[in-house]
């Protein structure tokens, strides 16, 4: 019988919601022929909480609470982006210590958000250990985090004007020590994953995406510097106190799973960098600046992009005077990143699409907020 | 071939490490000095009352509406004993809907609330809402220092 004459369909498969796998509640229909992906389809929303709308029911500083709890795994960065805005809509500015304080705690949550994604990765790829080791450098950093804000990822930390509360004693001391740790918990990382054969055949020339059709979905963060676009906001547009520090932005030129996990690897080492120039600039003072007694902003609104772990986070805040926002507006990077899963997927493998995805480091939080 | 034997020889090295394991329900590691567990009632030993008035405030910024709190008059301000004209009646903390946010706290004007240790809210019968009694013994256990631990022993 003459192949040519086989008739063959495309397949429609669905992956998720609840695959494990997919880094929360996502879902992706993809349609198939045999092994090859030909189209994908993500559908998001499961973890719709209306954050935006209930913020407008929350005076100024409790819409923080709902900032931790959209990009689970950097608070602080979240309320970082917040907080610059409500400054600026404010005019208030902070106190010199608590923009250090800010970025330190910022920087060691890059850290720990990448070692998750380090460990997720590994875990896709189907190798256990490297999780277990991440975690490992991961709880140590939430024990700073448990230490200076009394909570481990639902913070709750920054204030107009500075910081809930001052660094607790020795905490400069142990920070140093626990920098030295993972710092070498980091290379033990590199040791295990960066050379292995396996994953690097798992990963190298998967998921490629070009440059040009990165900056078309709006892609940002780790994706895009592994496309080889050096953009960070923390160097283009410099917020808080980052024009004063000296660290290199890593980037990376094929585009593919395996140069968005170096780039993520090499961030981490630059975070270290970054709170090691920061703990030995910490000037004394206040940790708080001179704020009116009442947060309620004038009239006005206010954009505000930060560099969050993940890329391009953007808090975009409207006020019309009295006690509550009118309207607070995420610009989630998460979420243009995971839209650009279509291009990455084509004429991949599907046992490829959960790799492709990992790498991708989406919180599902962030992107239906 | 080469990357796959330095893997192998980082997980072997971790062999002879020594085991960090705690087992949890048994034993438990000691919490950082400020750590955030459900918010607990002060209590004034001077006078033998709690602190709130029962004003309210915390129950309306409580972004979860975890609190329910009523106030009467003071039966100890008219014997005179007692500066407080009102006090708390009851106060309830709907411990499966606090967040542990800490807003409570920071607006209160009595400093009558604070954040304790205790976080854990399973049991075999478990209340689920916590009344004053309970919010009190909440308090004074974490005055009495039992569970705090030093900075330096953080892992």
């Amino acid at each position: 019988m003459a192949l040519d004459r086989l008739q063959t369909v495309d397949m429609t498969i669905n992956m998720g919601p609840q695959h494990p796998s997919t880094h929360g509640v996502f879902r992706m229909v993809l349609r198939v022929d045999g092994e090859r992906i030909l189209d994908c389809e993500p559908y998001i929303g499961y973890l719709h909480r209306g954050f935006e709308k209930l913020s407008e029911n929350e005076n100024y500083h409790t819409v923080l609470i709902h900032l931790d709890r959209t990009d689970y795994l950097a608070g602080f960065c979240n309320e970082m982006a917040y907080i610059i805005a409500l400054e600026k809509l404010l005019g208030v500015v902070p106190s010199e210590r608590a923009e250090y304080i800010r970025v330190i705690m910022c920087e060691l949550n890059r850290i720990a958000s990448h070692m998750m994604f380090y460990g997720a990765l590994g875990a896709d790829a189907g190798a256990l250990t490297p999780f277990l080791y991440a975690f490992r450098e991961r709880e140590r950093l939430q024990g700073l985090f448990e230490a200076v804000s009394g909570a481990r990822m639902m913070f709750f930390y920054f204030r107009a004007g500075g910081v809930r509360i001052d660094l607790p004693d020795g905490f400069i001391r142990e920070c140093r020590r626990v920098l030295d740790a993972v710092k070498f918990g980091i290379d033990e990382c590199d040791k295990l994953l960066t050379n292995n054969e396996v994953f690097i055949s798992r990963t190298k020339g998967i998921g490629a995406i070009s440059a040009a059709a990165a900056i078309d979905y709006g892609c940002s963060g780790p994706i895009l510097r592994a496309c080889g676009v050096k953009e960070d906001v923390r160097r283009s547009e410099p917020y808080s106190i980052y024009d004063r520090l000296d660290f290199d932005i890593p980037v990376a030129y094929s585009g593919d799973t395996y140069d968005r996990y170096v780039v993520r690897m090499e961030e981490m080492r630059q975070s270290i960098r970054i709170v090691e120039q920061c703990l030995d600039q910490i000037p004394d003072g206040p940790f708080m600046g001179k704020v009116p007694r009442f947060i309620r902003p004038e009239p006005g609104e206010v954009y505000v992009r930060t560099e969050n772990p993940r890329g391009d986070y953007g808090i975009y805040l409207i006020s019309r005077g009295g006690d509550y926002p009118y309207r607070v507006k995420l610009r989630s990077p998460c979420f243009c990143n995971l839209m650009a899963l279509r291009e990455m997927l084509k004429d991949c493998y599907i046992a490829d699409s959960v790799m492709v995805l990992g790498s991708l480091d989406i919180v599902l939080g962030e992107v239906d907020r | 071939m080469l990357g796959l034997i330095k893997g192998m020889i980082i997980t072997w090295k971790s062999n002879w490490r020594k085991p960090v394991t705690v087992q949890y329900p048994d034993e438990s590691l000691p919490l950082a000095p400020g750590y955030f567990g459900f918010p607990g009632l002060i209590y004034d030993h001077e006078v033998d009352e709690p602190f709130c008035v029962g004003c309210q405030v915390c129950a309306r910024y409580c972004p979860t509406d975890a609190i329910f709190v009523t106030m009467k008059d003071n039966p100890k301000f008219k014997e005179g004993t007692s500066k407080r004209r009102k006090i708390v009646d009851s106060f309830e903390l709907n411990i499966s809907r606090c967040i542990s946010c800490n807003i409570c706290v920071e607006v209160c004007n009595f400093d009558a609330i604070e954040m304790t240790d205790t976080f854990e809210a399973a049991g075999y019968h478990p209340d689920v809402v916590a009344g004053i009694p309970a919010l009190i013994e909440m308090s004074e256990k974490q005055r009495k220092g039992v569970l705090a631990r030093p900075l330096k022993e953080t892992r």
